[in-house]
C-alpha cells in the first residue's frame, strides 16, 4: 500500500530521517513511535506531500508522492493540532472539504454523529473547545472512508467518551481492511488497535514488526510495558526481532 | 428750433445720400476689383454668393462692400486678397481664404492700412497667415469675425488679428483660433478688446507689446501654447477674462512683464501651468479673481513692486504662490486660500493667524525639478510640516495677514 | 481552488480586524470629506491615509493571517489539490476582502460625495496596493518560517516603502541633480509600489504643475497616458512577481 524506500530528509544540518525503507500494507495499524525530534512527523508529512523529500521515494498504490497529487484522496488525515478559521462554522469546514473531495460522495457521517457535531453546525471555529476541534478533525478524517488513515495524536485533548469512540472507530476500520498509520504518545491508547510498530530515533527506522511479535521478543503483554523493555534492552531485543 | 436745424442739416446730406447706389457683383474673372474701380465713393457692392479668385484687392474709397450668403475671395495661396486704404469703409459678410505665404511680407486677408473708421465684421477668414491686419488704423472696428488657421509652428504662420501702430481700435465678438497669436496689440493705444473667444492658437492666445491704455474684457483665452502675453505697456485694465487650460514649461493664464499701473479684477484663472506670472511690474492690483486648479496660481518674480492682491479665491492649485526670491514687495490681503488651516476664534470671517501661500516643496521643485516626482508623498508632507513649525526656506514676508475663512462669491 | 476562495472569504468577511478597518476607514473619509466644502483638499487627506495606512495594514494582517492560518493550510494541503491552488486562493481571498474593505471605506464614500476621474482613481490606487501588500505579505509568509521574524519584516518592508525609499532618492536627486537624471528617477520610481501609485494620483491632480517643467522626459512620461500605463504596469508586476515567487518558493516549501 505505502511503499517507502530510502527516504531522506534534513533541515538545514539537520538530519530528520535517514535512509528510511518501509513497506505498509493494507489490513495494518501501525503505531508509529519514537521520542520527540525522532522524525516521526517528518515522516507523516513525507507521506502527506507537505515535506518534499530529498531522497528516496514514496509510493502510495504505486503511485509517487511527488508530482501528483491525487494519492491524497486516498488518505484520511487527522493533524495533531486542528487549527481552523475563526469564523468558519462546523457545516461550512465540512462542506468546504466536501466540496474539495467531489470524488466521494458516500459520507461516513459515523463520527459527526457519535460526536454530536451535526448538532453545533453552526458554531464558529473560534467558539468551540480545542477537544471539540479535535473531533471535528477526527470526523474530517474519516468522512470520506478512506484507505489509508494518518491520525497524528489522535486522542490528545479528547474526553474518555470520544476517545473510546474514536478508537472503536478506528479498530472497525482496521477490520475493514484500511490502513492506519497512528501517533500517539498515550501508549495505552493504542492498545488493541496497532498491530505494527515502527519505531524512529534520531531520524532511524529503529524496528518495524508486528505487535505480537514484539510480545513475544519481549515477555511483555502491555504496550507500554513493552516498549520500555525495548528502550532499556534495545540493541538486545533489536536483535532478536532480526 | 430744434427741428429747424436738424433738416438743414438732412439737407446738407441729401446729394450723397441720392447719388449712392446698391450693385449686385457677380463671380467673374477680376469682377470683384472691377467692381470697386467702377463704384462711385458710397456706393454699396452686394457681391453674390460664389467663388471669387482673385487677389490684392484694394478698396480705396469709402465704400460698402456686403457678401450675400457668405462670397468665397479665395487667394489661391498666391498674395494678400483685401487691402482697405480709405477712411470708412465697411466690409462684412465676406469669406476670405488663402492668402500666400512669405518671409518677407505678411500676408494678410484683410488689410487695412493708414485710415480711420473702418468696420470689419460678420466675415469668415480661412487657412490665411494673417486674418485681420490693422496698420496705422484709428476708430476701427473689428467684430464677430471668424479667423482659422491650421499653423504648425510659430515660424511659418501669422497673427489671427494683428494690429500695429493703431488706436482707438474696438476688437469684439470674434472667434480666433489655429494662428499664431490669437489677437496681437503692438503700440496700439485707448483700444477695448472684448468678448472675443481665443483659443488653440500656437503661442499666445493675446500677445500685447507697448500698448497703453488699452482694456480688454470679457474674452476667452483657452488651450493656447503660452496662454496671454501683456509686456511694456502702462495701464491696462483686465476684468472678467477667462484664462484656461494653457499647458507647458512657458505656459500662464497671463504673463505680466515690465506692466505699471493696470487691473486685473474678476477673471478667471483655470487649469493653467502658472495662472498669472508676473515680472518686474508696477502697482497692478489683483483683485476678485478666482484661480483654480493652476499648477501655480501665481508666481510673483522678485522684480515685482507695490501690487496688491487682495479678495482672490485661491482652490485647487498644486501652489498658491511661488516667487524667486527672499524679498516680497507686494501686499496679500483678504484672499481665500483653500489650503489655509488656520482657525477664527473672533468669528469675523478672517483667520486669527497668517497664512503663507509659497509652499516649501515649490521652492524646492523649483531648485531640483526633478524632485517633484516625491510631491504629496509621506516624505514632501513632512518637509512642509517642518517648515512650518521652523521656517527657514519660505520668504517670510510673503504672507495674507487676513486670510478669508470663506470662499468669496465672485 | 473557487471552493477555498469562497469559504475563506466567508470566514474573512466576518473577520472582527477586517470590519474594525473598514469602519476606520468609512469614518476617516465621511468626516474628512464631509467636514471640507472642498473636495480636493479632502482627497489629499484621503490620498496620505491611503498611501501611509494600506500598505502598512494590508501588510502586517496578511503576514499575521497567513501564519495563523498555517495548519488550516496543511489539512487543506492533505486534501487531493495542487500546492499552488491552495496558496493563490489563500491569497485571493485575503486580498478581496481586503481590498472590499477600502472599496467600502474609502471607496463608496468617496465616489459618492466627490464625483470625477481623481475619485476613481484613489479608489482604483488604494485597490491596488493592497493587492501589492498582501502579495508581499505572502512572499514573507513562504520565505520565513518564524511568525515573530515575519511581522518584523513586514514592519520593514512598510516602513522602507513609505519613508526610506523616498528619503534615499530625494537625496539622490539632490546630490545629482547637476545631471540629467530625469530618466533615471522614473526608474527608480518603477521599484517603490507606494511611489507609483501616488504618481498615479499626481499625474492627474497635478498634471498642470508637472507640465510647468522643462525636462522633456517628464513631458513625455508624465503629459501623456504613458505615465498611467508604465505606473499601473509596473504596480501589477509588483503584485505578480512576487506572487510568482511565493508559488515557486511554495511549492518546494516544507510545512
Amino acid at each position: 500500500m505505502i511503499k517507502i524506500e530510502h527516504l531522506s530528509k534534513s533541515f538545514g544540518k539537520f538530519a530528520a530521517l535517514k535512509d528510511i525503507n518501509v513497506h505498509m500494507r493494507q489490513g495494518q495499524a501501525i503505531s508509529l513511535l519514537g521520542p520527540n525530534g525522532s522524525g516521526k512527523t517528518t515522516l507523516i508529512k513525507s507521506i502527506l506531500g507537505l515535506v518534499i523529500p530529498e531522497k528516496g521515494n514514496i509510493t502510495i498504490n504505486g503511485q509517487s508522492v511527488k508530482r501528483d497529487w491525487s494519492y491524497r484522496s486516498l488518505i484520511g488525515y487527522m493533524p495533531q493540532i486542528g487549527h481552523y478559521p475563526d469564523n468558519m462554522t462546523i457545516d461550512q469546514v465540512f462542506a468546504l472539504i466536501k466540496e474539495m473531495r467531489k470524488d466521494t460522495h458516500d459520507y461516513d457521517e459515523e463520527l459527526i454523529r457519535g460526536f454530536q457535531l451535526n448538532k453545533l453546525g453552526n458554531k464558529t471555529m473560534r467558539s468551540l473547545s480545542g477537544g471539540t476541534r479535535q473531533k471535528v478533525s477526527a470526523s474530517l478524517a474519516f468522512l470520506f472512508s478512506p484507505s489509508v488513515y494518518i491520525l497524528d495524536e489522535p486522542t490528545a485533548g479528547l474526553d474518555p467518551v470520544s476517545s473510546e469512540l474514536l478508537k472503536e472507530k478506528i479498530l472497525k476500520e482496521r477490520e475493514a481492511g484500511k490502513l492506519i498509520l497512528i501517533t500517539s504518545h498515550v501508549l495505552s491508547d493504542l492498545e488493541g488497535i496497532a498491530s505494527h510498530i515502527i519505531y524512529l530515533q534520531d531520524g532511524d527506522l529503529r524496528f518495524y514488526s508486528a505487535v505480537e511479535e514484539l510480545q513475544a521478543a519481549t515477555g511483555e503483554e502491555k504496550l507500554n510495558k513493552v516498549i520500555a523493555h525495548i528502550m532499556k534492552n534495545e540493541s538486545r531485543v533489536a536483535k532478536t526481532i532480526q | 428750433m430744434l427741428p429747424y436745424k436738424l433738416i438743414i442739416v438732412l439737407l446738407m446730406f441729401l446729394p450723397g445720400l441720392s447719388w449712392a447706389k446698391s450693385i449686385k457683383v457677380y463671380p467673374g474673372r477680376n469682377s470683384f476689383q472691377k467692381a470697386i474701380n467702377a463704384a462711385k465713393r458710397n456706393d454699396t457692392l452686394l457681391l453674390q454668393p460664389g467663388v471669387y479668385k482673385e487677389h490684392d484687392i484694394l478698396i480705396n474709397k469709402k465704400l460698402v462692400v456686403i457678401g450675400v450668403h457668405y462670397p468665397v475671395i479665395d487667394g489661391e495661396h498666391t498674395s494678400q486678397i483685401i487691402f482697405i486704404t480709405a477712411d470708412s469703409v465697411i466690409l462684412q459678410g465676406l469669406q476670405v481664404q488663402n492668402t500666400g505665404r512669405s518671409s518677407m511680407t505678411d500676408m494678410a486677408a484683410i488689410r487695412v492700412q493708414n485710415a480711420n473708421h473702418v468696420i470689419v465684421r460678420n466675415n469668415k477668414a480661412f487657412n490665411n497667415t494673417y486674418g485681420i491686419y490693422l496698420q496705422n488704423a484709428g476708430f476701427t472696428v473689428v467684430q464677430n469675425n471668424i479667423i482659422q488657421a491650421n499653423s504648425e509652428d510659430e515660424l511659418n504662420s501669422g497673427n489671427g488679428i494683428h494690429a500695429w501702430k493703431c488706436h482707438d481700435l474696438i476688437i469684439t465678438g470674434n472667434d480666433v483660433s489655429g494662428h499664431r497669436d490669437g489677437i496681437y496689440f503692438e503700440f496700439v493705444t485707448t483700444s477695448a478688446i472684448t468678448g472675443n473667444v481665443s483659443h488653440a492658437n500656437v503661442r499666445y492666445g493675446l500677445h500685447f507689446m507697448f500698448s497703453h491704455n488699452d482694456t480688454y474684457t470679457n474674452n476667452r483665452f483657452s488651450d493656447n501654447g503660452s496662454g496671454v502675453a501683456v509686456m511694456y505697456s502702462k495701464g491696462v485694465t483686465m476684468t472678467g477674462n477667462i484664462f484656461l487650460h494653457n499647458w507647458g514649461d512657458a505656459a500662464y493664464g497671463i504673463l505680466l512683464k515690465e506692466i505699471a499701473d493696470s487691473k486685473i479684477n474678476h477673471n478667471q484663472f483655470l487649469k493653467n501651468t502658472v495662472g498669472l506670472y508676473m515680472e518686474s511690474t508696477t502697482n497692478i492690483a489683483v483683485g476678485d479673481n478666482q484661480f483654480n486648479e493652476n499648477g501655480w496660481g501665481i508666481k510673483v518674480m522678485a522684480s515685482c513692486s507695490g501690487s496688491n492682491f487682495t479678495r482672490n479665491n485661491f482652490t485647487g492649485n498644486s501652489f498658491d504662490v511661488a516667487t524667486n526670491g527672499t524679498t516680497m514687495l507686494n501686499h496679500f490681503s483678504e484672499n481665500f486660500w483653500d489650503k489655509y488651516d488656520g482657525y477664527d476664534l473672533d468669528k469675523n470671517g478672517t483667520g486669527d493667524v497668517p497664512y503663507y501661500p509659497v509652499s516649501v516643496y515649490s521652492v524646492v521643485s523649483e531648485r531640483v525639478p526633478t524632485a517633484m516626482i516625491l510631491y504629496r508623498s509621506f516624505l514632501t508632507g513632512i518637509m512642509e510640516q517642518v517648515e512650518k513649525v521652523m521656517p527657514s526656506i519660505i520668504p517670510d514676508q510673503l504672507k495674507d495677514d487676513t486670510p478669508r475663512m470663506k470662499k468669496w462669491k465672485l | 481552488m473557487k471552493t477555498i476562495i469562497k469559504y475563506v472569504l466567508l470566514d474573512l468577511l466576518r473577520n472582527r480586524v477586517i470590519l474594525f478597518y473598514t469602519i476606520i476607514l468609512a469614518v476617516l473619509a465621511v468626516s474628512v470629506l464631509g467636514i471640507d466644502d472642498n473636495p480636493t483638499k479632502g482627497l489629499l487627506s484621503l490620498l496620505n491615509i491611503t498611501l501611509l495606512f494600506v500598505p502598512l495594514i494590508t501588510i502586517l494582517f496578511s503576514t499575521i493571517y497567513f501564519f495563523n492560518a498555517i495548519e488550516f493550510t496543511e489539512l487543506l494541503l492533505s486534501q487531493p489539490i495542487k500546492r499552488n491552488k491552495v496558496l493563490l486562493a489563500e491569497y485571493s481571498a485575503l486580498t478581496v476582502s481586503l481590498s472590499t474593505a477600502y472599496a467600502v471605506g474609502i471607496g463608496i464614500p468617496l465616489l459618492l460625495l466627490v464625483s470625477g476621474i481623481e475619485s476613481f482613481i484613489l479608489t482604483l490606487i488604494g485597490i491596488l496596493l493592497t493587492f501589492v501588500f498582501s502579495s508581499l505579505a505572502l512572499l514573507i509568509f513562504v520565505k520565513f518560517r518564524d511568525k515573530t521574524k515575519g511581522i518584523g519584516i513586514a514592519i520593514a518592508i512598510a516602513l522602507f516603502f513609505t519613508l526610506l525609499f523616498d528619503g534615499f532618492l530625494l537625496a539622490f536627486i539632490y546630490s545629482f541633480s547637476d545631471y540629467p537624471i530625469d530618466q533615471a528617477v522614473v526608474g527608480i520610481i518603477a521599484f517603490n509600489p507606494i511611489d507609483l501609485a501616488r504618481v498615479l494620483m499626481l499625474l492627474h491632480l497635478d498634471v498642470a504643475v508637472l507640465m510647468g517643467y522643462s525636462g522633456a522626459l517628464f513631458k513625455k512620461f508624465l503629459g501623456s497616458a504613458t505615465g498611467s500605463i508604465f505606473s499601473i504596469a509596473c504596480i501589477m508586476l509588483w503584485i505578480i512577481v512576487p506572487l510568482l515567487l511565493s508559488v515557486r518558493i511554495f511549492n518546494r516549501k516544507d510545512l
